[in-house]
């Protein structure tokens, strides 16, 4: 018994000490952006210096810079304003045809489902060359306009596998019921069907959202301008001027960017694990 | 009743089909122009001699692929796509397993644990990869500092971590095993609360120990899950761009370049479209490969 006991406690610190080893290594630069980003730059730049604590007094002067010397404040405005062009044109598209799929087109809608979600699979960097053409052929390029055409790409058909998923969960009595009462199939998705569905339909948003400020290939090709960038490219290249790094402010930067979009993601997560999961998990 | 909701059904049934397709045709429509149609452009390009600025084109033939087959950088983005893909996916999908047993009991601060864990895959990858520039920096890297804190190094002879291409090969390994592991984690750890309780249960009770309740039990329970984790995986970091763009832009002397990368490099900044889309395509039969594990997954699962 004292052994079983023992054997438990061992068990248990082991666990503590796996925990506390991966979470600091995985949460290390997010930690490092944050002392980082209050340190004066006499103090970042000594060598000599203990980098994991504060030599000299903290300071603000990097976040400040951030936001009135840069285009930081332009480039979040940027980010969101596609972002919710392209949560309007995602939800368009694939809220009807996930339904559609799931609920009216029987055996080959499944199928047509899973080839939708693999088009997921094919990458941008697949596609950016060839898009780049299709862009400068409408003349959108080094436009948001651009990104706010190409994003579906990507956002459509993760979100059509996420909602039919969705969609087949509801009882069909359900609408069945409510088509007895008059109402047309089309009514009772609208009238029913997508009032049931709000979760899922936010869970959407949310993806779509993330995904948006998550981009850095199309963002990268389309987009030249410094006041046209998005957060994901406009902190790389435009926070560097020639060869000198403003590490105090572009640790600022990446946090303050990182943090509220590692947040909405984290609330919605298992939503998304399901999304990936379907068919393996029982 | 029996007879109106039967009459509704067949109401219903004859509706669909013309209803069903009007509402999935946009997307469909959507995806066929902008990835299906975009698909076939890049095969195009890569039998053209398309360039950016160039509104002409005409066929080539193998040309481009000629010239990418002979030129050095090529097989160094080829040998180095396999390298970070596979070696990540190995220190990834051993480091999930680890953390998903440790974090499958519920405990206090478990919820305040799986955000910090989950940082690096859900914070923008080009953010959390700047913050490793940061960390592996030439003068002020944190782990130079350390090194010479512990006398390892000399001051000022510390390597310099992206500078060496070996070096830059590993740190470009690091940060795409960091970056992936969260998101295998998660995905193990769904597949092991799917586990029914009393099956490891049982196990030690009949004696079995902790490694071999999970070797010889629970993992292979969780092999279709860990299939879709390490799929996902490897087609994530195949096909990315941004933590060798960031990192290293390719350097030093292109020994980090990857497919993407190089085809970046080649296409947008080379303004060679043609050639940049011939070496995309060499994506294509690894990503075929894997689509089709994924199928067999998905319908091996539909099957049971």
């Amino acid at each position: 018994m004292a052994h079983g006991i023992s054997q438990r406690i061992r068990g248990k610190v082991v666990k503590v000490l796996v925990l506390a080893t991966f979470t600091i290594l995985l949460a290390f630069p997010f930690y490092w952006m944050l002392i980082t980003s209050f340190k004066q730059n006499v103090d970042l730049y000594t060598m000599e210096n203990n980098p994991f604590v504060f030599n000299a007094k903290p300071t603000l002067d990097h976040v400040r810079f951030l936001f009135t010397q840069t285009r930081f404040v332009r480039w979040l405005g940027n980010t969101a304003f596609v972002g919710v062009f392209v949560v309007a044109i995602t939800l368009m598209l694939a809220v009807p045809a996930a339904y559609s799929l799931a609920r009216l087109s029987g055996r080959w809608g499944e199928r047509l489902g899973i080839g939708i979600f693999l088009t997921y699979l094919v990458p941008p960097t697949l596609l950016f060359i060839p898009l780049s053409r299709v862009v400068a052929y409408f003349g959108l390029q080094d436009t948001l306009w651009a990104l706010i055409l190409v994003y579906p790409t990507f956002t459509v058909p993760f979100s059509i596998w996420l909602l039919m998923g969705f969609f087949k969960s509801i009882p069909k009595e359900l609408e069945d019921a409510a088509m007895v009462d008059g109402l047309t199939r089309f009514g009772a998705f609208i009238k029913l069907v997508i009032p049931i569905s709000v979760s899922g339909i936010l869970t959407v948003v949310i993806f779509t959202f993330t995904l948006v400020t998550q981009e850095f290939v199309y963002a990268l090709t389309f987009i030249s301008s410094e006041s046209n960038q998005m957060i994901g490219t406009g902190i790389p290249i435009f926070l560097v001027r020639g060869d000198v790094y403003y590490w105090g402010a572009l640790m600022a930067a990446c946090l303050i960017a990182s943090l509220p979009i590692a947040f909405m993601y984290n609330l919605f997560l298992d939503r998304f694990i399901a999304g990936f999961t379907v068919g393996a998990v029982k | 009743m029996a007879v109106a909701r039967s009459k509704i059904k067949s109401i219903g049934a004859a509706q669909s089909p013309l209803l069903g397709a009007a509402m999935f045709s946009p997307a469909v429509l959507y995806i066929l122009l902008l990835v299906a149609g975009p698909f076939f452009l890049a095969i195009f390009y890569a039998f053209s001699d398309a360039r950016i600025g160039n509104p002409e084109m005409h066929y080539v033939g193998l040309e481009n692929f000629r010239s990418i087959l002979q030129s050095p950088s090529f097989r160094v983005a080829i040998r180095n796509s396999l390298i970070f893909t596979i070696c990540s996916q190995i220190v990834v999908i051993i480091g999930a397993n680890i953390l998903a047993i440790s974090l499958e009991n519920t405990f206090r601060g478990r919820g305040l644990i799986r955000f910090l864990i989950l940082l690096p895959w859900v914070a923008p990858i080009a953010l959390g990869a700047i913050g490793w520039k940061w960390i592996l920096d030439s003068i002020y890297s944190v782990i130079t500092w350390v090194l010479v804190a512990a006398h390892i190094y000399k001051p000022f002879s510390a390597p310099m971590w992206l500078g060496e291409p070996r070096l830059a090969i590993a740190s470009v390994l690091l940060v795409h095993s960091w970056r992936m592991m969260p998101f295998s984690t998660v995905i193990l750890l769904a597949g092991r609360t799917a586990i029914p309780k009393d099956i490891p249960e049982a196990a030690a009770v009949d004696g079995a120990g902790f490694w071999r309740t999970q070797l010889q039990i629970v993992i292979p329970m969780m092999r279709p899950i860990i299939s879709v984790a390490v799929l996902f995986g490897l087609i994530f970091t195949f096909t990315d761009m941004t933590v060798v763009y960031i990192l290293t832009a390719g350097g030093p002397f292109d020994s980090t370049q990857t497919l993407p990368s190089l085809a970046f490099a080649m296409g947008i900044q080379g303004s060679d479209l043609a050639a940049g889309a011939a070496i995309s395509l060499f994506l294509v039969p690894v990503l075929v490969i894997i689509a089709y594990f994924m199928l067999r997954v998905a319908h091996r699962a539909e099957v049971n």
